[in-house]
């Protein structure tokens, strides 16, 4: 009993040292969430102010921009740890690395991933999306977003100490992030057609489930063979 | 057999241009890859026989 | 009992795959020109769609290597991150130029056959969306591997990258095919040929035995280039007898 709680010391440490470094620097955050409302208000220029339209393209449109914005945090992950040698330290202390990693990967996500899903209604309503189809949306979202910080790490760890990290690792994530796409999206969709959105909401739920446990795991593999 | 004559053969039923293609990229690349290969190889020997020579 | 490790140390793995690698290559001359003539001289013309169909005799094959050309690089993955053998890794690295090729003439041979028959170059079905992100996994493996400097390193980080694109590869294909079905404009049914001639399967299978004699082949013949890239200062590269005939 004294471990697991151990244990979930350390997460909330990892946790909420990287909150407090975010809370330093805001830009970051700004950074990511500025994108997202950039590109959302960018497409309708590209594409025309027609509703139908854009009602039609709203979910996908949001959806591919917050796979963007979510990317934009990724490289920082891990990258100023292991520059400064915190992730040495954290991979010999007496806690799982794996822990740690957690907390680190759910601090990115509520700096990147939590915003874009409170924002998700405002750029909604840009797009002429009708209210039942925002709540959804925001549902898929988030459900959807802590998936994507979770592979996401798994890439930010493989590409630490590569050369041109930053964009090797969308090129390494963007295909894995196929699936959740399609089902995030898809779940708006399927709601403004009538199909409902509860298949896609379950699948995108197991996808999570599957990826908490496999994620961490697979961070932290790739986290001690950069360290090697 | 249902070719009549070498043109019938290329024609492929008006298909030639189709089938000739995905036949022809598919043997340009499975030869020039071997070619890549060995030359990669022969280049790594090369390498070596220079560094033991000096 | 073999000391299957043994053939794992480059030093005998060399020499062994030196001879293999004509032998493949004689097995994949035999395969391809027996599968070649299956397809062009013996399989009849197709009822529905003429003579383009002989497209699918390399086609199908290349899509299947292309998929079991990923899993075997996630087996040797496996294999090398478990033991920590150094040529697990150097045979994931060989294999993956090749599966990105296959996935490649996967691409180009649907696009050309998808023209004559659906009257386009491309179409969102889920077999051909699932085929070109299995083609960005094979980009990414290389480009990550390329991109770390110490080779033992970037074969480590490649098998994780292969695990765990092996694992995603069935979901992809399984999200794509969800999707498809919703957007059912876009869907076009591949299987509709179901009662494929057994000539057809024949040639089909003989032409992936064939593809699979040369990926054996070019895959042993780049290990061999990449042993000697790494191993250039050991004593047993110093001794190879091809070094002296090179010169």
């Amino acid at each position: 009993m004294p471990q697991l709680f151990a244990m979930f010391a350390a997460y909330f440490a990892a946790l909420n040292r990287d909150l407090l470094l975010v809370m330093r620097r805001k830009t970051e955050v700004l950074t990511a969430l500025f994108f997202f409302v950039i590109v959302t208000t960018l497409l309708p220029l590209g594409i025309g102010p027609e509703p139908d339209l854009l009602r039609k393209i709203a979910p996908g449109a949001m959806w591919i921009a917050a796979l963007l914005a979510t990317l934009l945090g990724l490289q920082r992950l891990f990258a100023a740890d292991h520059a400064d040698g915190t992730l040495e330290q954290m991979a010999l202390s007496p806690e799982p690395l794996s822990i740690l990693v957690a907390g680190k990967i759910t601090a990115h996500w509520l700096v990147c991933g939590l915003p874009l899903v409170l924002l998700a209604p405002v750029i909604g309503l840009q797009f002429d999306l009708p209210t039942d189809a925002i709540g959804i949306l925001m549902l898929s979202l988030l459900i959807g977003t802590p998936l994507l910080s979770l592979i996401g790490a798994i890439g930010a760890a493989l590409t630490l100490g590569a050369r041109g990290s930053a964009l090797l690792v969308s090129l390494l994530v963007l295909p894995l992030y196929v699936p959740t796409l399609i089902f995030g999206a898809g779940a708006v969709e399927s709601y403004i057609t009538g199909l409902g959105a509860a298949g896609h909401l379950s699948l995108l739920g197991a996808l999570l489930v599957l990826a908490i446990a496999f994620s961490p795991w697979a961070t932290t593999a790739a986290l001690r063979i950069s360290l090697e | 057999m249902q070719w009549q004559s070498l043109s019938d053969f290329l024609a492929m039923g008006g298909y030639g241009l189709y089938v000739w293609g995905s036949f022809g990229v598919c043997a340009v690349t499975m030869l020039a890859e071997p070619l890549l290969v060995r030359h990669r190889r022969r280049q790594a020997l090369r390498d070596i026989q220079q560094s033991q020579d000096i | 009992m073999i000391n299957w490790f043994k053939f794992s140390a480059p030093s005998t793995f060399y020499p062994l795959a030196g001879k293999l690698v004509p032998v493949f290559w004689l097995l994949a001359a035999i395969f391809g020109a027996i599968g070649l003539y299956i397809g062009f001289f013996v399989a009849p013309t197709d009822a529905q769609q003429g003579e383009g169909y002989r497209i699918i005799f390399i086609h199908v094959p290349a899509s299947w290597m292309s998929m079991f050309i990923y899993c075997v690089m996630a087996f040797w993955s496996l294999l090398g991150l478990t033991f920590g053998t150094r040529l697990s890794g150097m045979m994931t690295t060989a294999l993956a130029p090749t599966g990105a090729l296959f996935a490649f003439l996967s691409l180009w041979t649907g696009a050309l056959w998808g023209k004559p028959m659906w009257g386009t170059w491309w179409v969102w079905d889920a077999r051909l969306t699932s085929e070109l992100i299995l083609f960005f996994l094979y980009l990414g493996y290389m480009a990550l591997h390329a991109a770390i400097d110490d080779p033992r390193r970037a074969d480590r980080a490649g098998a994780v990258l292969s695990l765990v694109g092996v694992v995603n590869v069935p979901i992809i294909y399984f999200s794509v095919k969800w999707w498809n079905t919703l957007h059912q404009g876009a869907s076009v049914s591949l299987t509709k040929s179901a009662s494929m001639a057994s000539t057809m399967l024949w040639g089909m299978l003989i032409m992936a035995l064939a593809f699979w004699a040369y990926t054996l082949a070019v895959a042993l013949m780049r290990a061999r280039a990449i042993m000697l890239e790494r191993e250039a200062n050991t004593e047993w590269v110093k001794h190879l007898p091809d070094i002296r005939r090179a010169a």
